[in-house]
C-alpha cells in the first residue's frame, strides 16, 4: 500500500554545523524492522536531492526504534552565515515525513489515518 | 544522600518563555531550576557589550526572573543553575546580591570561571593549541584577528563544587547544556568522575530537557494529539541515585509526555548516537531502555557511558561580514510569475548601479522554499512572499540592497504589498568556529559569596 512516512513515523531535525540531522522514529517494532531494510542512505539521498548537497550518514538506534540521518551540506552554508529561510534545518524532519513509500499490506494495521 | 531530586528546565535558549521558569518554581515541587541562556553566538554579543561597559556581558533577563522567584529561592530552597553569567558572572552576581538585599533577602551565589579563554588566546597558541576548525579542518590564522569570543565547554563537577560550597544560585558561563542538570546529580548523589554510566544518565536527562517544551509536546510530529499547548508544562527530571530517572511535568499543565515526545527530543541535534561526547563523559544513546508509564511520565534506565576524551570543545565566534534580507508579498493573477519578475527587476537595478554581492538568495515563501523538489508544484498560486537576501564584506553594498526593495511597489508589476518595518539594514554576521583544547590547559575556579 502507498503511504507517506508521516502515517507511520515521527521525525525531528536540527542543525549540525553546515549539515542537518533528521531523526526518524517508528511507532512499532514491525515498522522499524521494515524501515531498517528499506529506508537506506540512497533512498534519503534521492528524497533530499534538492536540499542536501553532501554525503548522507545513517545510524540505527534499536532501543528507540529510530534511524538518525545526517544530511551533508544542507543549510546553505549553515548557522549565521546562511541566507536561506530555514538555515537551521528545523523543517527537514517534516520534509522526510512527506516521503511516499510502498508498505507491505501485512503492516497496514500500523498505519495512522492522521 | 537524597533518594530522588526534581530538576526542571525553564529556559531552552535565549528568548524562550519568560513565564515558564516562574511556573516551574511556583506550581509544584521542585529542587533545582536549570536555565540555558546561551546560543552559540550569544557569548560574542556579551563579550562586545563588556568591551563597551565592563559591568555588562551577562543575560539581563535572568535578573528579572530572579526578582520574580526570590521567595522560592530564599524560602522554599529551590536552587538555580544557569549559564546566564555569560562572560561576566561576577557583575551578574553583584547585581543579584543587591537585588536580593532590596527585598530584605540574603542569598549565596556561586560563580564558575575559567571557560572564557578569549583574553589568553595568543598565549594558548604559543603553547601549541592550533584551534583548527574541528568541522572543516580550516586554519585558525584565517580568522584569528576577527575573533569576538572564545569559550570552553567546561565540565559539570564545577557546578557540583559550587553547590557543595552552599550556593543557592550557580552562575556559569559556557558549561555544557546537559551539564546544568548533571551538576546537581553529581552533588546530591556523590557521583564520581569514573562513574561513567551514572554521568551518562545525568547527561542524557539533561539532553532531553535542555530545549524546554520540545520534549513535552512542542514541535511534536503528532501535534494533533497534544492537549493545551498554550499552557504547556516544561520538563522535570526525577533523578535517582542509581541513574534511573523519570521525565515528567507539573500536574494540570498542558502538553504531553510520552515515549514518542521524549524519543523525538533524544534525536534532536544528534550526530553519531553511539558516541555523544560531553565534557564529562561519552554517552551511548543506543544503550538505554525507555518505558512509557502513562500519565505524562516516562522512565529511562540502563544508560551506558564511556570515558570522556582528553580535550574540551571550544566555542569561538568571529566577524564574517554583513548580511540583510527583506520580503515582499505578491498577490493576484499570475502571482508567481510576477514575483519572479520582481526579483529579476531588483537584482538588475542593483547590477546596473554596479553593486554585486559575494552571495545572494532568492526564495519564494509558500512555494516549497523549505522543502524544494520534495513537493509537487501547485497548480493554483494566489499569493507568494518573495524573500531576497545578500551577503558581503562591504557594509555599504549590503545597505544599498536594502534601499532597492520598496521602489518596486510602484515601479514593478501590480499586487505587491507587505513591505513593512522599513528598509532592511546590514547585520553583522557573527560566525561560529568550533575547536578543541587539551583539558590540562583549562583552569577552572569556583567561589561562593
Amino acid at each position: 500500500m502507498k503511504i507517506t512516512l508521516h502515517q507511520i513515523a515521527h521525525a525531528r531535525s536540527g542543525d549540525k554545523g553546515a549539515h542537518s540531522n533528521v531523526g526518524l522514529m517508528f511507532t512499532s517494532q514491525e515498522l522499524y524492522e521494515w524501515a531498517k531494510i528499506n529506508i537506506s542512505t540512497s533512498v534519503i539521498k534521492q528524497h533530499f536531492k534538492s536540499i542536501a548537497k553532501g554525503e548522507i550518514l545513517r545510524y540505527e538506534m534499536d532501543n528507540l526504534l529510530a534511524l538518525n540521518f545526517i544530511l551533508g551540506d544542507s543549510l546553505g552554508g549553515g548557522g549565521s552565515e546562511s541566507l536561506i529561510n530555514d538555515a537551521q534545518g528545523k523543517t527537514h524532519g517534516q520534509a522526510l515525513l512527506l516521503m511516499e513509500v510502498d508498505l507491505p499490506d501485512n503492516l497496514s494495521q500500523f498505519v495512522s489515518s492522521k | 544522600m537524597s533518594n530522588i531530586i526534581r530538576i526542571g528546565n525553564g529556559q531552552g535558549f535565549w528568548g524562550d518563555s519568560i513565564d515558564a521558569p516562574v511556573r516551574l518554581a511556583k506550581d509544584g515541587p521542585l529542587d533545582y531550576l536549570t536555565l540555558d541562556y546561551l546560543a552559540e553566538v550569544t557569548l560574542s554579543i556579551m563579550q562586545r557589550q563588556k568591551l563597551k561597559n565592563p559591568n555588562t556581558g551577562y543575560a539581563r533577563d535572568f535578573l528579572d526572573l530572579v526578582e520574580r522567584i526570590l521567595p522560592e529561592i530564599s524560602d522554599k530552597g529551590v536552587k538555580v543553575i544557569t549559564n546566564a553569567g555569560g562572560v561576566n558572572p561576577q557583575s551578574c552576581r553583584s547585581e543579584l546580591i543587591q537585588l536580593a538585599k532590596n527585598s530584605g533577602k540574603e542569598i549565596k551565589i556561586g560563580v564558575i570561571q575559567g571557560d572564557d579563554i578569549f583574553p589568553t588566546l595568543a598565549e594558548l597558541r604559543k603553547k601549541g593549541v592550533s584551534f583548527e576548525n574541528m568541522d572543516t579542518g580550516a586554519d585558525f590564522d584565517s580568522i584569528m584577528d576577527k575573533v569576538y569570543s572564545a569559550n570552553v565547554y567546561i565540565n559539570s563537577s564545577t557546578i557540583s563544587e559550587a553547590l557543595d560550597k552552599g550556593a543557592q544560585i550557580v552562575l556559569a558561563g559556557r558549561v555544557s547544556d546537559p551539564g546544568l542538570a548533571l551538576g546537581p546529580c553529581i552533588y546530591e548523589f556523590g557521583w564520581k568522575d569514573q562513574d561513567y554510566d551514572l554521568l551518562a544518565a545525568g547527561t542524557l536527562a539533561g539532553h532531553i530537557t535542555e530545549c524546554g517544551a520540545q520534549c513535552t509536546g512542542g514541535n511534536y510530529s503528532r501535534w494533533q494529539d497534544v492537549p493545551n499547548l498554550a499552557d504547556v508544562g516544561y520538563p522535570i527530571i526525577e533523578m535517582q541515585p542509581s541513574g534511573e530517572f523519570y521525565i515528567t511535568k507539573h500536574e494540570n499543565s498542558g502538553g504531553l509526555i510520552s515515549r514518542e515526545t521524549i524519543g523525538e527530543q533524544v534525536l534532536y541535534e544528534m550526530g553519531d548516537p553511539n558516541h555523544y561526547i560531553s565534557p564529562d563523559v561519552c554517552v551511548d544513546f543506543t544503550s538505554f531502555n525507555i518505558n512509557d508509564l502513562g500519565g505524562n511520565k516516562v522512565s529511562i534506565s540502563n544508560v551506558a557511558g564511556l570515558p570522556p576524551t582528553d580535550s574540551y570543545k571550544v566555542s569561538i565566534s568571529y566577524f564574517a561580514g554583513y548580511k540583510a534580507s527583506g520580503q515582499l508579498t505578491v498577490s493576484g493573477p499570475n502571482a508567481y510569475e510576477k514575483a519572479q519578475l520582481t526579483a529579476e527587476i531588483i537584482w538588475k537595478r542593483l547590477k546596473n548601479t554596479g553593486v554585486t554581492f559575494e552571495d545572494t538568495s532568492t526564495e519564494y515563501l509558500g512555494l516549497s522554499s523549505c522543502h524544494g523538489e520534495i513537493n509537487a508544484f501547485p497548480s493554483q498560486i494566489n499569493e507568494v512572499v518573495l524573500r531576497l537576501g545578500v551577503k558581503d564584506s562591504d557594509k555599504n553594498k549590503v545597505n544599498r540592497f536594502g534601499k532597492e526593495l520598496a521602489p518596486v511597489i510602484t515601479s514593478g508589476p501590480p499586487g505587491i504589498t507587505g513591505f513593512s518595518g522599513g528598509r532592511p539594514k546590514a547585520q553583522e554576521i557573527i560566525a561560529y568556529w568550533p575547536a578543541l583544547i587539551p583539558k590540562a590547559l583549562v583552569h577552572t575556579s569556583v567561589d561562593v559569596v
